[in-house]
């Protein structure tokens, strides 16, 4: 396996697995090979940037290449055209090995109009492709964003880029001439034409998009072949007209044995509610309201209805978890799913599912915060929300999934523990992972865990007569799931403080003391994996320590790091609450501890307290995951540090 | 997007819900919990009156749940034999909704009051009962917040001087029964505290129903509110102030003394011999505009009060059509988790 990420500094790809030209049967023009390259597609928000990235990503799937992709785009459905603010991007990051980031900086960028050129230009190092739509670059346009002369009729760019001016609009009209189309409708498929560009470039395989467009517009035929004429006419553009004098060449990834799929964050996430239901044999009611960034995972849900789900949009957020929680309590497995500003109209539920001790699960798709923020972007600022985020004291499981594919697993793992324990578990997702896709090694059925559940049926109290709803396992202190329709089980459960036992209304000052400690005591003794530490030398002394979405930069960064010699170490949290029971062992055995954090250093925060340890807090909360770059930076100077 | 026709029947509000074996008696519904309501309280009154009606439905009492929110009436899960959850302010509809989409088999009742379900909870209370999900809601109007110690609600009438209002509150109260009615509720009825049989009648109709019923009950606060329905419990005043509709019925009160009739487009009371017999009104639950401009010659001075049922007709239930699509969804589809998380796109990597 490789450990190693390219720099991505030379045009097209990073520099180190160039290999020499040659010419391929059928083709014209040098080919040279990649270890990885880096797209960006960006555009105005009607452009349909996000549907041309996603069918080049599974072109890039199908061809076998390791992918990450990462979508960015604004709040606002359609900002007005050609602005700033309207500027909708999708990148993609595909090599011949296994990848963790969707890069940091694109070694091709492609702008459809001087808004997204404005908006992206900066990211690309210098000797990057730019391919520009030069038809959008009328004076209104350009005065629109702020140019206050025609950018690609300067030198300013093609000094500092490989600049490939292509008039998208008018060749992709040119090619639907004859479709009878008229011009606007036909003005609308270059994206395609862009697509067709970069298939040609990449030598992608184009029947999937082909096929993918025909079934996307069954109902609409002429659209359908005006989408394939405009993707063809941009490949042959490529071919034709010698202004690409090279392309290039990206094997497929030695990734691991099995079958894989592309998947985002939100779909892996609703499959692995699917699978909990399966697997615990339980039917899953998800009781929601839709926000950004996580109402795919209702839309997703919805889909599936044959596997026993109900889903049920509720008229808002609190509705959304109560219902949950009545279905809970009627032995489903309650799901509710939102994002930040929806898990404080949910705190006082969350505290009564703690109370109750009834399993939940409360999925939040973290994004921008405080109030509404930065809805479409990411960040990672929920967790001290998710921990803390409640009246008086009460604890929860909480979990965070670490890419996109992972997204299954969290999911699992969370209904794992929701129905152990009887307890809320709340699962920190983010808009990065969320909208975000990589390759899946899709699981196979035998390998997925056991969640079955046994309710209780027998009265259980000392005397054997009645039914004590709050006494427990001893081992997992959970409470027996007493279902409605039991016979000689009735009972009632409530927010008022249980009596140990019986559960009956109690204002006793010691039992609540008692019941205090006992419900942390439950959440703390929760059974977790140990976390692993990645540190292939076993020299290191610095540990990098992360959770969720930044595993992929934390990843790619600690390879950057041992290419220049300089050890280091990477353990990632899955379970933030509990933590894994060696966490302070690990933390203890490194001189100095690196926590990079979207937030202000929230897990920092917990480690300090906790374990008492000196974390080096590294934080950025600019909606935008980190770069792998940046803190490839930071660890090495914090490993310098320590060996000097 | 086009409306689907799930073709669902109407049956009873108790359909699924399993029978006991044998007879039962109120004290079958008492639980072994002290009740701890304020003496002379109206709750006792309704949990009486509701313990001794749920045995006449004959249903397995594990299969009875009240849910409530917060307040003084939503104490009463407490004191029901059956399954039961007290849970927080004004959320009741919600959690009620949720178990009753996941479980047919049961026959869920709210308990909630003025402050629970049109303050704090009253987008949940619209939302129930314009889906018409399979749930009973009793709503003890007292008029007064109690629990808190007694500020205005949202039923209190202008200028209520309380605690929290000593210049008198400038809230207008709403209509709860005109409220419910907006919403589109499929039954709507209310009933007085005092009034066992009609009360009992009211519950028995809501049982029945298949789909959201809201019943309010007046019931009075000895401790806060004292006396705000005194004027419906003295003999005389109550001949004059109480209608009590009947679907099919004339509406006349006051051992017929007076009648309803129209007046524009609504109703208005006039004296029965005043009047031709024709052109007394006829009760139709069925009518909704009829069951509205009934429930507006009730307002907050009591001077006319309805009760009875005010509505009630059939439309498919929430919970049934969202069961429906499941079952529909699985007959078209089987559950292949294998298939699923294949997707359509994958490729294979050999070792």
């Amino acid at each position: 396996m490789t450990t190693d990420v390219g720099n991505g500094a030379a045009p097209g790809g990073s520099p180190d697995r160039t290999g020499p030209g040659q010419t391929e049967p059928g083709r014209t023009g040098t080919v040279r090979k990649l270890d990885r390259v880096v797209i960006r597609f960006a555009g105005d928000s009607g452009d349909g940037m996000q549907l041309t990235g996603d069918r080049f990503t599974s072109e890039a799937a199908a061809f076998g290449n390791d992918l990450a992709t990462q979508p960015n785009f604004p709040a606002e459905i359609r900002a007005p055209q050609g602005t700033l603010p309207g500027v909708s991007s999708f990148q993609l990051h595909f090599a011949d090995y296994d990848i963790l980031t969707p890069g940091d900086r694109p070694d091709v960028l492609v702008a459809m109009n001087p808004a997204a050129l404005k908006a992206n230009i900066d990211d690309l190092p210098k000797g990057g492709i730019l391919i520009v739509n030069t038809d959008e670059f009328t004076k209104r346009n350009l005065v629109k964003v702020g140019y206050a002369a025609d950018p690609l009729e300067d030198n300013s760019l093609t000094e500092t880029y490989q600049v490939h001016k292509v008039a998208m609009a008018t060749l992709t009209i040119g090619a639907l001439e004859d479709t009878g189309l008229g011009k606007k409708d036909a003005e609308r498929a270059k994206n395609m034409f862009a697509l067709g560009l970069l298939s040609w470039m990449y030598h992608r395989p184009t029947e999937g998009t082909e096929r993918f467009l025909r079934e996307k517009f069954a109902k609409k035929p002429d659209i359908a072949e005006a989408n394939v004429l405009a993707f063809r006419a941009g490949w042959n553009y490529g071919e034709t007209t010698e202004s690409f004098a090279v392309t290039y060449e990206v094997a497929p990834a030695k990734l691991n044995q099995g079958t894989y799929r592309q998947i985002t964050g939100n779909t892996a996430l609703a499959y692995g509610l699917v699978a909990a239901g399966q697997q615990s044999g339980l039917p899953v009611v998800l009781g929601t309201y839709p926000i950004t960034p996580a109402s795919d995972i209702l839309h997703e849900l919805s889909k599936h209805k044959n596997f026993g789900i109900t889903t049920l949009q509720a008229e808002d957020e609190i509705a959304g978890i109560g219902a949950a929680l009545g279905a809970s309590y009627g032995g489903a497995l309650g799901v509710t799913s939102t994002s930040g500003p929806g898990v404080a109209l949910k705190s006082e539920t969350i505290g009564l599912a703690v109370m109750t001790e009834l399993p939940l699960i409360v999925i939040d798709v973290q994004r921008g915060g405080p109030s509404t923020g930065l809805p479409t972007k990411t960040e990672q600022a929920d967790l001290l929300q998710a921990m803390f985020g409640r009246n008086g004291e009460s604890p929860v499981a909480i979990v965070a999934p670490q890419s996109p594919a992972d997204c299954f697993d969290a999911a699992m793992e969370a209904a794992r523990i929701a129905l152990v324990y009887r307890t809320p578990v709340l699962l920190l997702s983010d808009g990065a992972i969320a909208n975000g896709s990589e390759p899946w090694l899709i699981p196979e059925l035998s390998e997925l865990p056991d969640l079955g559940v046994e309710f209780a049926t027998e009265p259980n109290s000392p005397d054997g007569e009645t039914f004590w709803p709050y006494l427990r396992d001893p081992e997992t202190l959970a409470r027996p799931w007493a279902v409605p329709g039991t016979a000689g089980l009735q009972h009632r459960i409530g927010g008022l403080e249980k009596a140990d036992g019986t559960g009956n209304i109690s204002y006793d000052p010691a039992n609540h003391d008692y019941m205090v400690r006992l419900r942390q005591r439950k959440i703390d003794g929760i059974e977790v994996p140990d976390v692993e530490v990645d540190d292939p030398s076993g020299e290191a002394r610095v540990l990098v320590v992360g959770w969720g979405s930044s595993y992929g930069p934390i990843g790619a960064a600690a390879r950057r790091v041992r290419k220049l010699g300089l050890p280091v170490a990477h353990a990632h949290l899955r379970h933030l609450n509990p933590f894994p029971k060696n966490l302070g062992d690990v933390l203890a055995r490194y001189d100095r501890v690196v926590v990079p954090e979207m937030n202000l250093g929230q897990l920092a925060l917990l480690l300090r307290a906790k374990y008492l340890v000196d974390a080096i807090s590294y934080t950025k909360v600019q909606g935008l995951p980190f770069k792998a770059e940046e803190l490839q930076d930071v660890l090495a100077d914090v490993i310098k540090g320590v060996s000097e | 997007m086009t409306a689907t026709e799930l073709g669902l029947p109407t049956v009873g509000g108790l359909v699924g819900v399993p029978t006991a074996d044998e007879p039962q008696k109120a004290k079958d519904y008492k639980s072994d919990q002290e009740v701890r309501w304020c003496p002379g309280c109206g709750d006792y009154v309704v949990l009486n009156a509701v313990q001794s009606f749920l045995p006449t439905l004959g249903l397995k009492r594990e299969n009875i749940v009240f849910v409530s929110g917060i307040g003084c009436s939503s104490r009463f899960p407490y004191y029901m034999n059956t399954y039961g959850m007290h849970s927080i302010h004004g959320r009741a509809p919600a959690i009620a909704t949720g178990l009753a989409v996941a479980r047919p088999d049961l026959s869920v009742w709210v308990v909630t009051g003025d402050g629970d379900a049109l303050s704090i909870g009253g987008n949940h209370l619209i939302h129930t009962l314009r889906r018409n999900v399979n749930l009973k809601i009793l709503l003890f109007n007292n008029r007064i917040y109690g629990l808190t110690k007694g500020q205005y609600s949202p039923t209190s009438e202008e200028g209520k001087v309380t605690k929290s209002t000593p210049l008198g509150s400038l809230d207008h109260p709403f209509n709860p029964v005109s409220l419910a009615l907006g919403a589109e509720a499929t039954f709507v009825g209310r009933a007085v505290d005092s009034d066992r049989a009609g009360l009992t009648e009211v519950l028995r109709q809501a049982a029945e129903h298949r789909g959201s019923a809201l019943v309010e009950i007046y019931q009075n606060c000895p401790i806060f509110n004292d006396g705000a329905f005194d004027v419906l419990k003295d003999a005389d005043e109550a001949a004059r102030r109480i209608i009590n509709v009947v679907d099919g019925q004339p509406i006349t009160f006051g051992n017929g003394e007076y009648s309803v009739v129209r007046e524009g487009f609504g109703l208005a009371v006039a004296k029965s011999a005043d009047v031709s017999p024709a052109d007394v009104v006829v009760h139709d639950a069925s009518d909704l505009n009829l069951s509205f401009a009934l429930s507006r010659l009730s307002t907050q001075d009591l001077q006319h009060t309805v009760t009875g049922v005010f509505r009630n007709v059939a439309r498919t239930t929430y919970d049934d059509a969202a069961r429906a699509q499941v079952e529909q969804a699985k007959a078209a589809k089987p559950a292949d988790l294998r298939a699923l998380l294949h997707g359509k796109d994958t490729w294979t990597v050999a070792g």
